[in-house]
């Protein structure tokens, strides 16, 4: 067979992953990129947001939409409540520290999930109908969670661009002590940078949630993808974060189309540690 | 002196616990926080050097499973399955670590390289689950009624007490072997400035690299053993990010600036998880390792020497009084 109608439904589903991975790493690599901070913990604050929209919408009925966006604040406050408790007492610590505190905040999320909710995988039970293309099938949760990463991200860079306070945190991520002197509050911007981070994990919390089932331990299967492409894409840089994602869910998923989903990921990863060889910088990074 | 003869006295302690008649559950436990401290302490060996790897999942896998795929599928015993874990770990520590050290990664972006391999070796196992049993584990196959030397599998407790207790013994050694040589020196000098260290004749990439495989051998040594000690190995266990970082916090939790650190780490760790577990039963599950969690982030804001290093902090400013700073320092470091 010269063309595989199979192996192009396996690259357009790379394609839509990638989207919700991109949103990911966003969120991660705008919190290091200002902060200077790695939260090892940030695929947990999805977790914690998906239980959220699962809860509102299972059991109160709060209709889909809101409960999402209840998600994305209640992340959001999360996230601040993150930077607040666990980060800022230890901000000019050695960054390892930081990490590692996160790392305690992963295990902490993660076992307060089980506590409250048990570790029985949860669904919400809602069945998105399933588009035929030519052949092809794509499930309508994955279309809309590409669409609503990239308005995420388009929003993102507006905020960036356009307002006083994305320049305030273009400026710290540029050159943190410099800007403390000039008059900005770094403290606030870190906060709210936090919090945005947070937001972009509910956002991603509400968007996966339509995809996959809620366990306490579901930030483990996309925690460590997300960190790879941060660093392939170049720690902080948000561009090279988002061609990363789609690079690692084509091998994700071309992977796991020829072989097995594992074999997918061990690619995948196999692929992150030979790039960390070649480019250490990451592949759009600049620095020598 | 008085820390010279406590040490003989805790390990005459240790020595004579199995011929006492300790009930068979505490055994149990006593053998795991032996390997896990054993685990926790070659970890530290390089963590305490900065070289902190979120990826000894990777080494603690391939050690586990090479000797139960060893034993079960060539009928290799893992007299020679564990020595060949070992190997297989070091080769991995070489082919990651010295593309890693060469190429100056450092700090995050090295302890996200590691915690990729980890995955790696995690993903591998499940992958192959034709072989390995995938995310259902594995099982050793038994010999004969279940005590053989030959298959180093023994029925009673107190037979994998000791050897657990000897590798516990031979982990502290070789911590202690380290702390006092040269190697210390120059693994501290580079830990702080990379070019400065170099610029005085420190081999930046082979001492890096010697530390490493030093590190993965334990680990993975301490694998073969944990298998051989359960007869049950499962992909998410022993390897993967969650062992990695359980690895990583018991270690910080206890201290990894001092020998016993690790150890008690592993003791804070494990009996904290069981008494939860008895005290609440087992349908909350999660409450300890939520405690644990809270513990962590706390440790590490406010103690970041661990339970073991603040305490040692703790008694060298109550009797640093003058002159016995230094000394204290030196005793505490030798003698702990």
């Amino acid at each position: 067979m010269v063309f595989d109608i199979y192996l192009l439904e396996a690259i357009i589903n790379g394609l839509l992953l990638g989207g919700v991975l991109a949103l990911l790493a966003l969120g991660l690599n705008l919190i290091f990129g200002v902060i200077d901070v790695v939260w090892i913990s940030y695929a947990e604050l999805v977790m914690a947001g998906m239980y959220g929209v699962y809860w509102l919408y299972a059991f109160f009925g709060v209709p889909l939409v809101l409960a999402a966006l209840i998600a994305i604040f209640g992340v959001a406050v999360l996230g601040f409540l993150v930077h607040y408790l666990v980060i800022s007492p230890i901000l000019g610590k050695p960054p390892i520290n930081q990490l590692l505190a996160t790392g305690g905040l992963l295990f902490f999320l993660q076992s307060f999930a089980t506590l409250l909710f048990g570790v029985e995988f949860r669904n919400i039970g809602l069945r998105l109908p399933v588009i035929e293309l030519w052949d092809m099938y794509f499930s309508f949760a994955r279309i809309l969670a590409f669409a609503a990463a990239l308005i995420g991200m388009v929003s993102l860079y507006v905020f960036l661009k356009r307002t006083f306070m994305g320049t305030a945190i273009r400026a710290v991520a540029q050159d943190r002590e410099i800007m403390a002197t000039m008059g900005v509050n770094t403290r606030q911007v870190y906060l709210i940078t936090s919090a945005i981070g947070g937001g972009l994990a509910g956002l991603a919390a509400g968007l996966l949630v339509l995809q996959y089932d809620v366990h306490p331990a579901v930030g483990l299967s996309f925690g460590p993808i997300t960190f790879m492409i941060c660093v392939l894409g170049g720690l902080g840089n948000l561009l090279g974060g988002f061609v990363a994602a789609f690079i690692m869910s084509q091998f994700i998923s071309i992977g796991g189309f020829y072989l097995d989903l594992e074999w997918g990921y061990v690619i995948a990863f196999v692929f992150f540690i030979v790039m960390m060889f070649l480019r250490p910088q990451g592949i759009l990074g600049r620095r020598g | 002196m008085t820390g010279r003869r406590l040490q003989y006295a805790g390990l005459a302690v240790l020595v004579a616990l199995p011929f006492v008649g300790v009930p068979e559950y505490y055994m149990h436990i006593l053998v795991l926080i032996l390997i896990w401290g054993f685990v926790y302490t070659a970890w530290a060996i390089m963590g305490r050097f900065g070289l902190v790897s979120l990826g000894h999942g990777a080494f603690l896998g391939i050690g586990a499973y090479t000797v139960a795929l060893a034993w079960n599928l060539l009928g290799l015993t893992p007299w020679l399955g564990i020595p060949l874990g070992v190997g297989l770990a070091v080769l991995v520590a070489v082919v990651i670590g010295y593309p890693c050290f060469r190429f100056r990664v450092v700090g995050h972006y090295f302890a996200l390289v590691t915690l990729a391999l980890g995955e790696v070796v995690r993903l591998t196992i499940v992958a192959l689950r034709d072989h390995t049993g995938g995310s259902l584990g594995l099982t050793p196959n038994r010999y004969g009624e279940g005590t053989s030397l030959y298959a180093l599998q023994f029925a009673d407790k107190e037979v994998f007490y000791v050897i657990a207790l000897l590798l516990w013994l031979a982990g502290i050694w070789i911590w202690r072997r380290v702390d006092a040589s040269m190697a210390r020196f120059a693994m501290d000098a580079l830990s702080e400035d990379e070019d400065a260290a170099a610029s005085v004749g420190v081999h930046v990439t082979a001492q890096k690299l010697r530390i490493t495989m030093l590190s993965a051998a334990l680990t993975a040594l301490g694998g073969g053993v944990y298998a051989q000690y359960l007869l049950y190995v499962n992909p998410g266990t022993v390897s993967g990010i969650g062992v990695s970082l359980q690895i990583v916090f018991a270690a910080i939790a206890g201290g990894m600036f001092t020998a016993l650190g690790p150890t008690v780490g592993a003791m804070i760790t494990i009996v904290l998880a069981e008494t939860l577990r008895i005290a609440i039963g087992t349908e909350v599950i999660g409450l300890d390792t939520t405690i644990y969690g809270v513990m962590l982030i706390l440790f590490i804001i406010f103690l970041p020497k661990g339970v073991l290093g603040g305490l040692i902090e703790l008694y060298e400013r109550r009797t640093a009084g003058g002159a016995g700073a230094m000394a204290g320092k030196r005793e505490v470091g030798g003698g702990a």
